[in-house]
């Protein structure tokens, strides 16, 4: 028996240590970081403990314009991507012909590197002295003015920034909806066609309740997902996106952490924890919501 | 007779109904297909045209009559594409090595093995699924850099090994495995370790091939830690690569080598995808996250 429970820790020791040295030590470590003041990386010193971190970061104004700008996207992406996901998905379930293709089609941009497309997108945005870009050739042929959607005004940087991320996040999405809607009893979709019940009240009392856990799950984890965004917005405006005051809350902790503002640790895990705060709190408020309206 | 024209008038008005509501579906589909494909038709496209042809068309043009390969050739010779490329092929091996290692041992032990603290040890690796990346990053940051890692493929792989997700989903799919196996097994003496080897690992095959898959994805476009600690081009991966070539590479302006260099560094991912696509989507559906 003795035997046997070495042996059993034996089989977990390699995913232990990695754990416990990159996972559970940085964990508590993080916390601690958190809460010293003036900690310098070179001489691993610090004077004092307190929240002085959480003051700084509060004050700085490059973490107020982080927060407001994930807090925009955020707000912009998780309903739009939801639901422009579930349409699609819908209409995906409700087709034979080409479905197949479609799905594999919709799913492309899950696989690519985020970095590399977002150049793509960024050219297709970018408004420069020798060509105004493909996204103003569109709007000027419905008579608009071009706008320079990387450089130019923050709305039109807000607009690019929410539109790719919507694409980035959309293969997921269809993918786990469409799946759902294939798991919908058909007896349901029967008994309704019986009645002659109309497509949309259908839609509204079968489909929409069958999938609600779904629908829920995806909102929550694509509410931690924005609140994340980082890649996103280093693909489209480079890696000093506090110049192109388009930066995230974890842009705002690698920079802290790392770059030309970098070197301060501390700073970086105030900021990493108000984010996590923030997204704890988020989710526990969606969760609550969905207990009232999910069909289980 | 008059009935009978209503039930005809009805039926057509019905089958009209219908075929327009079919066409807008299939409409609002191939839209989506457009937004989604162009970015990749644009990056072809782009890379493909000379220099001196994509600076002169203030107006974009949407084809290209003289397509040119020459990107390419700059894409390989002008930077170290070459090189980010087998960076990134040798993190992302040797990560899903030792991922798929650590990974099996630990959800067999989970699965098939009985020891003093397993229950709890168990639920401690469910809760650490909840850490968000951001959170640990700060300290593997700091520790790598104390540790003199920095610029290094150990450095690079060590905190990108651990997956607590794949651990639970292999150990999922190792408990389905009837136990009678396993009493057959130790009644012919056969070893744990060669009964892991022998029935389970070829039994759960197709999840394993799940797993390897999703990591390599995930190895393939990490960014953020490859960031933190390499600043020597010798070490980056491609997506450092596509980030330094855009800030300092070939000019500013020479966007068609830019693209080249992208479609080079989204070909491999992408072959993979068309090649395993069900396994793949199949995969993602059971429960797989970005990033």
């Amino acid at each position: 028996m003795e035997k046997q429970s070495i042996k059993g820790w034996l089989y977990l020791l390699p995913a232990v240590l990695f754990l416990g040295v990159f996972m559970v030590y940085p964990l508590i470590d993080v916390f601690i970081y958190s809460f010293e003041e003036g900690y310098n990386s070179a001489s691993q010193t610090y004077y004092g403990v307190g929240l002085y971190n959480y003051r700084y970061v509060l004050r700085d104004p490059y973490f107020l314009q982080a927060v407001k700008n994930t807090f925009i996207l955020v707000a912009v992406t998780v309903p739009l991507s939801t639901g422009i996901a579930l349409l699609i998905s819908v209409a995906l379930s409700s087709i034979k012909a080409l479905r197949n293709l479609f799905q594999t089609v919709y799913f492309l941009p899950y696989v690519t590197n985020t970095l590399a497309v977002g150049l793509v997108f960024m050219i297709l945005f970018k408004k420069t002295p020798y060509t105004d870009g493909f996204a103003n050739l569109v709007i000027n042929w419905f008579g608009g003015e071009s706008v320079d959607f990387i450089d130019g005004p923050y709305w039109a940087k807000m607009f690019v920034l929410c539109f790719y991320t919507i694409w980035v996040v959309m293969p997921f999405k269809i993918l786990i909806l469409t799946s759902a809607l294939a798991s919908v009893n058909e007896i349901y979709y029967n008994a309704a066609k019986v009645d002659g019940t109309p497509r949309l009240r259908v839609f509204a009392r079968i489909t929409l309740p069958m999938i609600s856990p779904t629908v829920f799950y995806l909102i929550i984890t694509g509410f931690i997902g924005a609140f994340k965004a980082y890649s996103d917005a280093v693909a489209l405006f480079g890696t000093n996106l506090n110049a192109a005051e388009m930066n995230t809350i974890v842009g705002y902790v690698y920079d802290m952490l790392y770059g030309n503002s970098g070197g301060y640790p501390s700073y970086a895990s105030a900021a990493a924890i108000i984010l996590f705060a923030i997204v704890l709190t988020i989710t526990c408020i969606n969760l609550m919501i969905s207990r009232k309206h999910v069909h289980y | 007779m008059a009935n009978q024209m209503d039930y005809e008038m009805i039926e057509k008005r019905a089958k009209a109904g219908n075929f327009a509501v079919k066409a807008l579906i299939y409409a609002l589909l191939a839209v989506w297909g457009i937004v989604v494909l162009f970015p990749f038709y644009w990056m072809i496209l782009t890379s493909l045209k000379s220099y001196s042809a994509y600076s002169s068309e203030f107006v974009p043009q949407l084809y290209t009559l003289a397509p040119t390969l020459e990107n390419y050739q700059d894409a390989f010779t002008a930077v170290p594409l070459g090189s980010y490329f087998i960076n990134t092929l040798i993190f992302t091996v040797a990560t899903t090595a030792i991922m798929l290692f650590v990974t099996v041992l630990a959800a067999f032990a989970f699965a098939r093995l009985d020891f003093p603290g397993k229950d709890i040890a168990f639920v401690v690796f469910l809760s650490l699924m909840m850490i968000p990346n951001e959170l640990v990053v700060i300290t593997n940051f700091v520790t790598i850099t104390n540790l003199d890692m920095r610029n290094t493929f150990v450095g690079l792989i060590l905190p990108s090994v651990t997956s607590v997700f794949y651990i639970y989903l292999l150990r999922e799919n190792f408990a389905q495995i009837p136990d009678e196996l396993y009493y057959a097994a130790k009644v012919d003496a056969t070893s744990d370790l060669k009964y892991l080897f022998k029935v389970m690992i070829p039994i759960c095959r197709p999840t394993l091939i799940t797993i390897t898959i999703l990591k390599v994805i995930e190895c393939w476009n990490s960014y953020v830690w490859p960031r933190l600690i390499t600043d020597d081009q010798a070490y980056f991966l491609v997506s450092n690569g596509i980030q330094e070539i855009r800030e300092n590479g070939f000019g500013r302006e020479n966007i068609p080598a830019m693209m080249a260099a992208v479609v080079v560094i989204s070909v491999p991912l992408i072959v993979l995808f068309l090649v395993f696509h069900k396994k793949i989507m199949a995969g993602v559906a059971r429960g797989g996250m970005k990033g």
